[in-house]
């Protein structure tokens, strides 16, 4: 599983692209409990004080999307375009 | 409807935009443009430049979807959506919709949703050098706001 990071977020992780080996489906709350930041702290935790949105296949989505094994993921902060 | 969406380092051009929608558009009546330009000022700071990110394939995808959704609100004969990433300096262009219709009052307001669209559902993110150092810019509540009017006024997404 291929997981994307932009903006703040991908300065925070580090590294802008991270493979994970996951052979089930899961939804982005369970894939957000395994992502770590550089301080140890999960993903998870770390978006209870921070705004982070989440896509799956390059659409939009929430805590409650599944996942399957081969899927793109991103997460990044709320969009400022325009 | 003629569409077209480009996300580009490079500069654009209103002239050659309005070009190509009377000519694939069908003499479509009116052309609405809204242009979005670097500010030399935020949040009581001078800015210096502007850094713009985006999530290449997401981007292109959230953009047609939001053509799609005007599209089905309203009569529309084109729309146009550039939108440049990279560094840009105070005074540059960052993005241009353009919408054609038979008649303004469908330009203007197909213009100006796409616009609130994309400012809460196009992936890109803006990092501002200022006085004070390089700073990601913070997503505004009261863009989020009016996808809640657009939604109540018929616009599906």
């Amino acid at each position: 599983m291929k997981v994307l990071f932009f903006a703040g977020l991908r300065e925070l992780m580090g590294e802008s692209v991270i493979e994970l080996d996951i052979d089930t489906s899961l939804t982005v709350a369970e894939l957000k409990t395994l992502i770590r930041l550089p301080t140890g702290e999960s993903l998870a935790s770390w978006s209870q004080s921070q705004s982070l949105l989440a896509a799956v296949d390059q659409a939009m989505g929430s805590d409650a999307t599944v996942v399957d094994p081969g899927a793109e993921v991103a997460f990044f902060p709320p969009v400022t375009g325009g | 409807m003629y569409r077209r969406i480009s996300i580009q380092s490079a500069d654009f051009s209103l002239d050659q935009t309005l070009d190509r929608l009377k000519q694939h558009s069908g003499s479509p009546g009116g052309v609405c443009f809204f242009v979005g330009t670097v500010r030399d000022t935020n949040l009581d700071e001078q800015v210096s430049g502007l850094f713009l990110e985006h999530y290449p394939g997401m981007t292109e995808a959230q953009l047609a979807r939001i053509l799609d959704a005007a599209e089905q609100r309203w009569p529309l004969a084109g729309a146009e959506v550039v939108h440049r990433i990279g560094a840009l300096q105070p005074g540059d262009n960052i993005v241009l919709v353009a919408v054609a219709a038979a008649h303004r009052g469908e330009a203007f307001q197909a213009c100006e949703m796409i616009m609130d669209y994309l400012k809460t559902q196009a992936t890109f993110w803006k990092k501002e050098q200022a006085a004070s150092g390089d700073r990601w810019l913070d997503a505004r509540i009261s863009d989020q706001t009016k996808l809640t009017d657009w939604d109540a006024g018929g616009v599906d997404f």
